[in-house]
């Protein structure tokens, strides 16, 4: 990277910024100029937020989603529907199903997809803890909302014949949700239209 | 002609810039037929190979996008203006240097296009090229990729399922190797299963229509004998005889039932990977590798067009046919049956040729581009 125009401090706030996703070395200084700009406005209270953030944060231990309590406020909701689980490979995948809205339920984060090639295996992934879950006698239906990829649909394909013993249905996101596409880039009307029209496997 | 659907598109200007050996080239070219003329290395395929890359994958030389920048320049430059019944359109690709990696960028009509598949609104291509001219004797590989490349100027979804595919089939592999869980090597057979399948379906419905559309349109006097094509493998076998679920049960048990066999051999041996394309000589009712040069030189020429009248026919949209050093290779009768097939196809056809005389008989029909020294001159035709 080029020789800074700004101070240490201020160049340590810009290559942090530019690792985040979707931020480049030129969109972070861009970013960073915003927040030293906006000292009182912005920059302190978004301090003061992360400190928070950083302070509180705890991956669930039910599901395996990022939030300030354990359980997460997705598992401690008494409204939602206990008798579905949303099986996704990452916290953004549940953070897009959620805001889609289609369904009330709960998930269960798988924390990647089966991958030989990658050097992912089974025990690498959380899948102990999801048939753990699905033994309870609440949970009658596993929607598997993993991508439509070869390591997502072999995912799938060996999660069915885990849970092939217990007393729940396995099923699958309906088709058309795009090869390779990641469920957080979708739009929220093909998710709801993906989940409303899931297929049992 | 009965094929003949009206003019397809074409091509009315081509403009390229640190393209392989051009620094820049503005080429503004008018009939349905354009000759290529210049030396062997004059830039004559680097030409036509720029037009290639507005298909699905890398172009008629399979190269990395890397590499077809000029010698010292950062990155590449083709656009096309492409004109049809649907008006006037402009396509673009170039590559970048962004950061450490090159980006390859693609537009329409001045806006960024989502990805190369996206081209495939405007312009389908079809090519024949030197290094098939062994496509027969040689290699069951080369004739796969030359099938894939048939299905997928019919079947934009092929080349993703093809490569998907080789993904599970080298998962698969990997499993094997490592000893890895039974359940996780069910899961990937299922999976490559599906996927084998579909591969195979795409395949055989397209030489099916191809094979048939050859027999309808054969013609006993036209110097270009008629092929009858087929596929022989295990899986096309399975494909043909049975429906899809019952193909992937049983394409599934193979698999299973092979998991020593091709653990020993380090790959797996039974399913579209090791498929072939059959093509006998129609007429004299041999296989085609068994034909004369110049007989196995015609099929496939005939081949390449009649894929071109499928693609119109499925797809509406009339390719744009290359032909590198195709003519040179040809007796004069059926060079000049050539022309009069190529003057009949709807599509705009490209040619390349390193004499002029070669194009006689093209005269008043075709440009005639002189090509060399880093130009490329329209000669009066
Ligand atoms: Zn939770």
């Amino acid at each position: 990277m080029a020789r800074g125009v700004a101070g240490p401090e201020i160049e340590r706030l810009i290559q942090l910024l530019a690792r985040l996703p979707g931020l480049g070395p030129r969109s972070a200084r861009r970013a960073s100029l915003a927040l030293l700009q906006k000292r009182e406005g912005l920059l302190v209270p978004l301090a003061e937020a992360m400190r928070v953030a950083a302070e509180r944060v705890v991956v669930c231990s039910t599901c395996g989603n990022v939030d300030t309590s354990d359980p997460c406020a997705v598992c401690a909701d008494p409204s939602r529907d206990p008798s579905i689980l949303v099986v996704v490979e990452d916290v953004s995948d549940l953070w897009a199903l959620e805001r889609a809205g289609a369904l009330h339920v709960r998930y269960h984060v798988l924390g990647g997809v089966l991958s030989a090639l990658d050097g992912i295996g089974p025990e690498q992934l959380d899948i102990a803890g999801l048939i753990a879950r699905a033994q309870d006698p609440a949970v009658r239906e596993v929607i598997v909302a993993l991508p439509a990829t070869v390591d997502g649909q072999t995912t799938a394909h060996y999660l069915t014949e885990a849970l092939a013993e217990l007393p729940v249905s396995v099923t699958r996101l309906a088709h058309g949700v795009p090869v390779g596409g990641e469920l957080d880039y979708l739009d929220e009307g093909t998710l709801s239209a993906a989940l409303k029209r899931r297929t049992a496997v | 002609m009965t094929d003949d659907t009206g003019a397809g598109p074409r091509v009315t200007r081509l403009l390229l810039q640190d393209f392989r050996s051009w620094a820049t080239l503005d080429l503004a070219p008018r009939a349905a037929v354009v000759a290529l003329v210049g030396e062997n290395g004059a830039g004559k395929t680097n030409l036509i190979e720029a037009i290639s890359l507005f298909a699905p994958g890398r172009g008629l030389r399979r190269a990395d996008f890397a590499a077809m920048a000029r010698h010292g320049a950062p990155g590449f430059t083709v656009s096309l203006t492409i004109e049809g019944v649907y008006g006037s359109h402009r396509l673009g690709t170039a590559t970048t240097r962004a950061g450490e990696g090159r980006t390859r960028i693609c537009r329409i009509d001045g806006a960024p296009a989502s990805s190369p598949a996206a081209f495939g609104e405007h312009v389908r291509l079809v090519w024949l090229t030197p290094d098939l001219d062994a496509l027969f004797r040689g290699p069951a590989g080369d004739r796969r990729r030359f099938l894939d490349r048939l299905v997928l100027a019919v079947d934009a979804e092929h080349g993703a399922r093809v490569s998907a595919l080789e993904r599970a089939l080298r998962t698969r592999n990997r499993l094997l190797e490592e000893d890895g869980e039974p359940r996780w090597l069910d899961a990937v057979e299922r999976e490559a299963a599906e996927l084998g399948v579909a591969v195979a379906a795409a395949r055989r419905e397209t030489v099916g229509r191809l094979d048939g559309l050859v027999a309808e349109t054969q013609d006993p006097a036209s110097p270009f004998p008629f092929a009858r094509l087929g596929l022989e493998g295990e899986i096309d076998d399975l494909v043909a005889s049975l429906p899809a679920v019952d193909a992937e049960d049983r394409y599934r048990a193979l698999l299973r039932e092979g998991r020593g066999r091709d653990r020993a051999a380090g790959r797996t041996l039974t399913g579209p990977q090791a498929s072939d394309l059959a093509v006998r000589h129609g007429p004299k009712d041999i296989p085609a590798h068994l034909a004369s040069t110049g007989e196995q030189k015609a099929l496939l020429v005939g081949l390449v067009l009649a894929h071109a009248r499928l693609v119109a026919t499925m797809t509406g949209i009339a390719p744009l046919v290359l032909l590198d050093e195709v003519a040179a290779h040809l007796d004069p009768r059926r060079r000049a049956a050539l022309y009069d097939e190529l003057l009949r196809l709807a599509g705009q056809v490209w040619l390349t040729g390193a004499d002029r005389g070669l194009f006689d008989e093209l005269a008043n029909r075709a440009d005639i581009v002189a090509v060399g020294d880093g130009r490329a001159t329209p000669l009066g035709a």
